[in-house]
């Protein structure tokens, strides 16, 4: 224990950077892996370029270097924070994204807010209630994460916005225009996490202890809120770092839907213009958000669960 | 028979369930929804993308001077506004929307099995530097991943369904490895150890047979998802081209008549919703039954 | 009944008790009017083998059966209060406060994500016992009654941190935390090694001395006889045989009852009937690993297994095997330390020791499952440690393997038949009826008929399953069969079947076997030499005889003075003795 946390974080910590890492040279590789010349995606499908003005580009971006030169040039500018040019917009490609990020963080963090509360809430009054409300609640839950989320955000739209005329329509006007975008791309997200919280619970309150408790003369719903909550919350919180993931996909096309901005609507345009450097920073940035949210986890879970703390590798447990 | 079963049987079952969600914690097992409707709807999706025509009377791409009329008679699902009618075009749809979701379903599970089953049987190094790359290709989330493929392959049915796949198999590659491992170190393989059996009967009859269970319910599962992920690229224009046409495309067809009509969209959305859930519902029985007990 | 039990009114009575649940097609009775009544500082023993609806019962008591049961009862009083139509909220001022319920197994009953403390200091805060302010004082009161040692340490650790006899000792003192006047213990001790099982018992009868009404629920006679006034005989969720705790069990009247005993092995080892009685709660004197004998002069102590017998006919000869694994810190800690012995051709030695001393190991390294770090293993004379698994492939057939779980040793897709002929294939024998035939054979040498070759292993019973996985065992025809706790997953009647049959093979085939188990009972009854075994070392070997008659080694008289003190055909030690020890006296219960 003494010696094993430490020991811990420094290994967790070194994996975490070498799959950063990976995900960095996948980027390159996929790079690279472009059919066509890169100077073509530099001037853009509808530009002729003479033989000249070719030479410059490929001089300015380096393409007539070794691939391994190119690599290293590369992995070194990343360092210093240079992720290249957009190929598309003739600008560096953080300015690109710094703009975009704040739009997408937003509409994230409120898609996971509802999202934990809808499933918590789901999860605790459903848990271990019958058959019946097993059967419904399960229904709900596997339609949640079975639906393509940007048709249920143009039903929603169809309905509340261009029918009641409840909400604004589109764009990113203030709180009202946040409701419909996070609750579209909290409905996957909060499907799973109830189903995995749920079981969760129910797996608990099947175990002795929760009997033992009953037996305790403690109220049902001290149970599951002080005992098997505790103990749901950690499958739980293993989805952390796959939720970030899964909500920068959602945000990809909720952004579409709704018509926000937001480092979803940039990753498209980039793809279908195939803007291979904004493609590969967004890519790059949510290969580390997930990396550093599951690290963050690894090293939370042992302080959370007991029994993960007397210097056990969490990893290997949970595997 | 089957309500009175022996407490061993349940045991086997309960250990069954535990080793395969210990194997892939996101896959909820057993209740689900009922079986009939999940078979009905099954049944009427093979017809239609085998035989559409015996669904529907209308050509798919028959036009005509009834724009965007609402669900009614002649029309069951309304028409769309070239005047088509929306029902025959969904069914019509269907063949390629199936292809879609099993195409990527079969690339990812194999190719994803076949490194997993390679990480658990070889081990060590192999098993290294594989779950290395698996681990990398996992901090992408799969629409991400499948995003950065069609830079790389541009847009297109193949293209798409090859980069659904790619983005599916460390899933199932993790998945296979957990289960080689598990069923490795099962009681039995031990017992046949100590018989002295060779190893590759050791393997073949005995490690694969049960550690590919639940990559079959895994599969089942991922095709619903494959076929949502293929509906999304298809709703954002890197699917198929026109005139092919699966339930992705149409819906974003219609999406630009919504404020004038929902039905376009409406109805392919709710095709893609109802067969991933049948599917995944499909997955979750036969992840209750089969594996484990082996009836 | 006794009469202390006259004297007051009891606890609990009820009349016909009945709890079905709800299965497909009809609802499925698990208890069947089970009439009982238990008095004030009177012990109860409920026994029956699993299945026969004691924990139910048990459940069923405080109100607890479970979803989709249904109880019901002609009379049926708490207190003298008629409980049979209490809701949620009546029973829940009943649990813990009136009627205490405890577990199996601490490590899963108690809550492992909360300290000790906080789950001892839960039904103080429900019944509002105690102020919060003083709670914890009153926690550390409620540790120490129950002989828990520094218990204000004690009760910041987590379930896990603790022992196996301190973390049931701490599920006890959450049972009695609210002060409850029943405690109906379900199968306290029975995932306890022997001399904590002792302490436990010890516990639960000083309780009962101190005037606590007990319902002790169980399937090992022997544990409840020990602490038990009255004994009731459950089968099928009916009672069919109750009486004095003496009378039922020196002279049983239903066939039942008499399965029962007859699945208790007999120790008719016991060197004196003052040492057979259990503990009474001071802690068995265990000696530390450090003042332990050496194990070379222990080793050598009037052992057959050693220079007595001539060379040629040892079989297994195994030579000072070390094998360690790394710990989760990293470091490498010994599974077995220098473990020497010998095993002659046609006889049997049981390897006895608590989880963890390196039983199982040794039987891996003698298996060729691990390989020693040190030391060697000689099967027949020739090396068989660290041969290449090339080489040793076609011998491997010689020894064989039979497992505790004898459900995971079978692969759960193939089908006995098959399963067989797998086993058989590997000794030549050509494919077809002829292998078809032996399979037969095999199964009915095992006691299974031709019947059961269609069938696979999860359709059979845990007790058919374990034959089937000696048939296979016995298919190649094997010089020496390893068992590793080969009945302790099973139910002590079948266990009783069980050991039976292996005695009827070892005579018809002159088996060699190694047996392992921390059930001295079993290997008393089953071994010729025994090896006791205690954190990777030999502490004593020798004959069975020698060793549980004359130990020499404090582990081996601390193993067997905690055997639960009765056997059949003998007077119990008596379930209530006269003039309880001072400690009892001073109990802060009453």
């Amino acid at each position: 224990m003494r010696s094993g946390v430490p020991r811990y974080v420094l290994r967790r910590s070194i994996a975490a950077l070498a799959v950063v890492w990976g995900s960095v040279t996948v980027a390159f590789v996929a790079l690279h892996l472009i059919g066509g010349s890169p100077v073509d995606a530099v001037l853009g499908p509808t530009v002729s370029a003479t033989p000249g003005l070719r030479q410059q580009i490929i001089r300015a971006y380096g393409f007539d270097q070794p691939l391994v030169v190119q690599y290293g040039v590369w992995l070194g500018k990343l360092l210093t924070g240079d992720l290249g040019y957009s190929y598309q917009l003739n600008e560096p490609v953080p300015r690109v994204l710094a703009d975009q990020l704040g739009p997408t963080c937003q509409l994230a963090l409120a898609a996971v807010g509802v999202a934990v509360v809808v499933a918590l809430a789901t999860a605790l009054l459903a848990a271990g209630r019958g058959r019946v409300i097993g059967a419904v609640v399960s229904a709900v839950e596997m339609a949640a994460v079975s639906v393509p989320q940007f048709w249920f955000g143009l039903l929603a739209l169809s309905v509340v916005s261009f029918r009641w005329r409840l909400l604004p329509i589109a764009g990113d006007q203030g709180v009202a225009s946040l409701v419909l975008p996070a609750v579209t791309l909290a409905v996957p997200v909060a499907g799973t996490l109830a189903q995995v919280v749920r079981a969760g619970l129910e797996e608990a309150l099947a175990q002795p202890f929760a009997l033992t408790v009953r037996a305790r003369g403690v109220r049902e719903s001290v149970l599951r809120v002080r005992h098997a909550l505790r103990h749901a919350a950690l499958p739980a919180l293993n989805l952390a770092g796959w939720t970030a993931g899964s909500l920068l996909s959602g945000a990809v096309l909720v952004e579409t839907v709704f018509a926000r901005p937001g480092v979803g609507r940039v990753l498209i345009t980039a793809v279908t213009a195939q803007d291979t450097p904004v493609v590969m920073a967004v890519v790059m940035l949510s290969a580390t958000t997930f990396t550093v949210i599951n690290l963050l986890v690894d090293l939370l879970v042992p302080l959370l669960d007991p029994r993960l703390r007397d210097g056990r590798a969490t990893r290997e447990a949970r595997a | 028979m089957t309500c009175r079963r022996m407490p061993s049987a349940r045991q086997a079952l309960t250990a069954a369930r535990k080793a395969i969600r210990s194997a892939c914690p996101r896959l909820p097992l057993g209740s689900g929804l009922s079986t009939v409707p999940v078979a009905l709807v099954l049944t009427v999706t093979l017809l239609a993308a085998v035989r559409p025509e015996l669904l529907t009377q209308h050509a798919p791409d028959a036009t005509s001077a009834q724009t965007l009329r609402p669900p009614g008679s002649g029309h069951l699902f309304g028409t769309d506004e070239l005047g088509r009618d929306v029902f025959s075009r969904l069914v019509h749809g269907t063949r390629l929307s199936l292809l879609i979701g099993a195409g990527a379903t079969a690339i990812g599970a194999t190719v994803g099995t076949l490194i997993g089953l390679a990480a658990g049987l070889f081990g060590n190094a192999v098993d290294g530097v594989l779950m290395r790359c698996t681990e990398v290709l996992m901090a992408f989330p799969e629409l991400l991943l499948a995003l950065l493929v069609i830079t790389v392959t541009g847009p297109g049915t193949a293209n798409m369904v090859l980069s659904v796949g790619i983005a599916g198999a460390p899933g199932y590659a993790r998945v296979a490895r957990a289960r080689v491992l598990a069923v490795r170190g099962a009681g039995f393989v031990e017992a046949g150890l100590v018989l002295g059996l060779r190893r590759r009967h050791l393997v073949t009859r005995h490690i694969l047979p049960n550690a590919l269970g639940p990559l079959l319910v895994l599969a089942a599962v991922g095709f619903g998802g494959a076929m949502v992920s293929g509906a999304a690229l298809s709703y954002l224009g890197l699917g198929p081209q026109p005139p092919s046409t699966d339930w992705g495309t149409l819906l974003a067809d219609g999406q630009e008549y919504l404020q004038l009509a929902w039905w376009p969209t409406a109805f392919p959305g709710c095709a893609v919703t109802v067969l991933a859930m049948s599917v995944t519902a499909l997955g979750r029985r036969l992840g209750g039954s089969i594996i484990g007990v082996g009836r | 009944m006794t009469s202390s039990a006259q004297r007051y009114a009891p606890l609990v009575a009820c009349d016909g008790l009945t709890v079905d649940f709800a299965g497909c097609g009809g609802r499925v009775p698990a208890v069947n009017g089970v009439t009982l009544a238990i008095a004030p500082g009177e012990c109860l023993a409920l026994v029956g083998r699993s299945g026969s609806g004691k924990s139910v019962t048990a459940r069923a008591l405080v109100g607890l059966a479970g979803p989709g049961a249904r109880v019901t009862a002609r009379r049926w009083t708490v207190g003298g209060n008629d409980a049979s139509r209490w809701g949620p909220r009546s029973w829940r001022r009943i649990r813990g406060r009136q009627i205490g319920l405890v577990l199996q197994d601490a490590l899963v009953s108690l809550d492992g994500m909360r300290t000790v403390g906080a789950e001892v200091a839960e039904p103080l805060r429900a019944h509002r016992i105690v102020p919060r302010a003083k709670t914890a004082d009153r926690v550390a009161q409620l540790l120490s009654e129950v002989g828990i040692p520094d218990p204000v340490r004690r009760a910041a650790q987590y379930p896990h941190q603790l022992s196996g006899g301190l973390r049931q000792r701490a599920l006890l003192a959450a049972g009695l935390a609210a002060g409850p006047a029943l405690l109906i213990a379900d199968e306290p001790t029975t995932a306890l090694d022997v001399t904590v099982q002792a302490q436990v018992l010890g516990l639960l009868g000083r309780l009962r001395d101190a005037g606590m009404g007990l319902l002790l629920i169980s399937h090992d006679l022997a544990a409840v006889a020990t602490v038990a006034d009255r004994v009731a005989v459950l089968h099928d969720g009916s009672v069919v045989e109750e009486g004095p705790a003496a009378r039922v069990l020196s002279d049983p009247l239903h066939d039942r009852t008499r399965e029962l005993l007859a699945a208790v092995p007999s120790v008719a080892v016991r060197r004196s009937a003052a040492t057979a009685r259990p503990d009474t709660g001071c802690p068995v004197a265990v000696p530390d690993t450090a003042t332990a004998p050496p194990t070379a002069q222990t080793a050598a102590r009037e052992s057959p297994l050693d220079g007595a017998v001539p060379p040629d006919a040892v079989l297994l000869d195994v030579r000072s095997v070390t094998k360690s694994y790394p710990d989760p810190h990293g470091e490498r800690r010994a599974a077995v330390r220098e473990v020497s012995f010998r095993l002659p051709a046609g006889r049997t030695l049981g390897i006895v020791g608590a989880s963890g001393s390196g039983k199982s190991t040794t039987a891996r390294l003698v298996l060729g499952l691990e390989t020693p770090d040190f030391g060697s293993v000689h099967f027949d004379g020739e090396l068989w440690s660290g041969l290449a698994e090339r080489l040793r492939r076609p011998l491997r057939r010689q020894i064989q393997f039979v497992q505790q779980d004898p459900l995971s040793s079978l692969d759960p897709r193939w089908t006995i038949g098959r399963l067989l002929e797998e086993a058989l294939g590997v000794r030549g024998v050509p494919s077809g009826s002829a292998r078809r035939d032996e399979a037969v054979q095999l199964l009915e040498q095992v006691g299974l008929e031709a019947a059961h070759l269609a069938r696979r292993p999860a359709q059979l019973s845990g007790g058919q399953q374990q034959r089937v996985a000696f048939a296979r065992a016995l298919a190649p025809r094997p010089r020496l069969l390893v068992c590793d706790e080969p009945v302790s997953a099973l139910d002590s009647t079948v266990q009783a079947q069980i050991l039976d049959l292996l005695a009827g093979l070892r005579r018809r085939y002159g088996l060699t076997m190694l047996f392992i188990s921390h059930d001295l009972r079993v290997v008393r009854r089953l071994c010729d030499h025994v090896m006791v075994m205690r954190d990777g070392q030999v502490v004593e070997s020798g004959s069975t005889a020698g060793v549980f008659d004359r130990p020499q080694h404090p582990y081996t008289q601390a193993l067997l003075d905690a055997l639960p003190g009765w056997e059949p055909g003998t007077r119990p030690p008596g379930a209530r003795r006269p003039g309880s020890s001072p400690g009892t006296a001073s109990s802060p219960y009453w």
